[in-house]
């Protein structure tokens, strides 16, 4: 790990002119940075620490919704009573992300801003083509070995995948991120890959996430978090699905409902098709499994990622069924 | 060049002053400057749990937190958790009860681990010990009887760690 400099931040407005500078990284939890910096990815010449401000860390959960600071863990989040009474899709995709020490460290803002595990990305040394971390220099994925790559939004510059939890369930029940003077819907945070793979978010030079927000709904609260992966705990999504329902007064008839799928894309993605389809419908077994086939309009298979475009929708549907009580 | 910074770590109870680098990991300079090597380096890059410790009595990885991030905090080692008079902690007496090694290199991070999930109240049963102990691995594969001494010692805490563990936290 190449050396940097220290600055511990006396407030956000400090930690903000600060990153004014070229080379300037902000460090909160430190887990996906110093990790980067490990790998030789991240080659911070300042880190910006901003673990010791107070207030970013509070957690307030009301009847209109839930807001939480940047600097709130993961595990807190995780284990607060009123984030799993109101939003279980959330505090779930928190407990089976990362391991028990981890989620001690990481923050809301960082996991929101975690970086791809496309290993071709993570391998400097061995791979110099990236056009994330070296813009114009190729792609070491396609072509390559692909099981854990993207099978939605890919473009020809980039296929990797945005490996988030968190950020997929709040991309269904719209949540929004607080950047001190502006304030940005979730699902418009992150950009496609399209050309320009290195620019992942809208966040400006020295813009600081300072927390998160979550209108409550129905949805929301009656909600689940599916995650399949290629061992039991400790594990990125092979694929997952963020699903939440609300019914009209008979129980059963669909009024709203909400999905959205992680470890298959390169952003977390909205399925907004298989939403659509499923609006104002009694659910049944194959409706939903023909629906959930939706999620997967404008799949492209790089060959060793061609069983998720299989998996994703079967992991789409095994949730609805369940928030639906025929699972 | 290099550059070094000014730190007061208060570690296991006791204050340590040192300069190192900014980029220097808690695990080094733990290992590196205060010849504290019972927490291990094993993958160094959050992935295999060897280097646990507590940060303000939660449980961390030493690997992936900067030595100048954790200045003002209580830092706990597996140094610090058998009681002066030298008994051992409950969690490593299950470990040795329950012979839940076979190497040893995993143990000190998986007893620091074990000892933060049983006060976190996740130890309540086998399927939830091994869910919050699976940031710990064992490349010899002694997962049997780990959860056996994890659950041996879950059942086994008394008020004295209960005291001891406020301490930490205080």
């Amino acid at each position: 790990m190449r050396d940097f400099s220290y600055f511990r931040a006396a407030s956000t407005e400090e930690a903000s002119r600060a990153m004014l500078d070229a080379g300037a990284m902000l460090l909160a939890g430190g887990t996906t940075l110093l990790d980067l910096a490990k790998c030789g990815v991240s080659e911070p010449d300042t880190l910006v620490d901003i673990t010791h401000l107070a207030g970013l860390g509070d957690i307030a959960v009301d009847a209109n919704g839930a807001t939480i600071g940047a600097l709130a863990k993961m595990g807190e989040v995780a284990d607060h009573p009123g984030v799993k009474a109101a939003f279980p899709a959330v505090a779930q995709s928190l407990s089976l992300a990362a391991s028990a020490q981890l989620r001690n460290m990481a923050t809301i803002g960082g996991n929101l801003l975690q970086r791809t595990r496309c290993s071709y990305f993570r391998e400097p040394g061995v791979f110099p083509a990236c056009n994330k971390r070296n813009p114009g220099s190729g792609c070491s994925a396609i072509g390559g070995v692909t099981r854990n790559h993207a099978v939605l939004g890919t473009s020809r510059a980039c296929i990797a995948v945005n490996p988030g939890d968190l950020a997929v369930a709040l991309v269904a029940f719209d949540a929004y991120v607080e950047m001190g003077r502006r304030r940005v819907a979730i699902e418009d945070l992150y950009m496609l890959p399209g050309e320009t793979p290195d620019w992942e978010t809208v966040l400006k030079n020295g813009e600081i996430i300072t927390g998160i927000g979550i209108p409550a709904s129905v949805a929301a609260k009656n909600s689940t978090y599916l995650k399949v992966r290629d061992r039991q705990s400790y594990e990125f999504a092979a694929a997952s699905a963020a699903v939440g329902i609300e019914f009209e007064a008979d129980g059963k008839t669909v009024r709203d409902i909400r999905v959205a799928l992680g470890g298959v894309a390169t952003k977390p993605w909205r399925a907004r098709a298989v939403e659509q389809s499923l609006i104002g419908t009694v659910l049944d077994v194959e409706a939903v499994e023909k629906a959930s086939r939706l999620s997967m309009e404008g799949a492209v298979s790089h060959g060793g990622n061609s069983y998720k475009i299989e998996l994703a929708p079967r992991v789409v549907a095994r949730a609805i069924l369940t928030m639906g009580g025929l699972a | 060049m290099t550059r070094t910074i000014h730190l007061s770590l208060d570690i296991n109870g006791k204050r340590h002053e040192l300069d190192v680098e900014p980029r220097v990991t808690l695990l080094d300079a733990l290992r590196e400057s205060l010849a504290l090597t019972g927490t291990k380096k094993g993958c160094d890059q959050g992935q295999c749990g060897a280097c646990t410790c507590h940060v303000d009595g939660k449980r961390v990885l030493s690997c992936l937190t900067l030595a100048a991030q954790v200045e003002g905090r209580q830092i706990t080692t597996i140094e610090g958790i058998a009681a002066e008079n030298g008994d051992l902690h409950p969690v490593q007496a299950a470990f040795i009860e329950n012979d839940a090694f076979q190497c040893g290199y995993c143990t000190p991070g998986q007893i620091m681990s074990a000892v933060a999930c049983i006060r976190e109240g996740h130890a309540g049963s086998e399927e939830e010990i091994r869910e919050y102990m699976s940031g710990n691995l064992c490349r010899c594969g002694a997962y049997n009887s780990i959860v056996a001494a994890v659950r041996e010692a879950a059942s086994a805490v008394t008020t004295g760690i209960e005291a001891k563990d406020k301490v930490e936290v205080a």
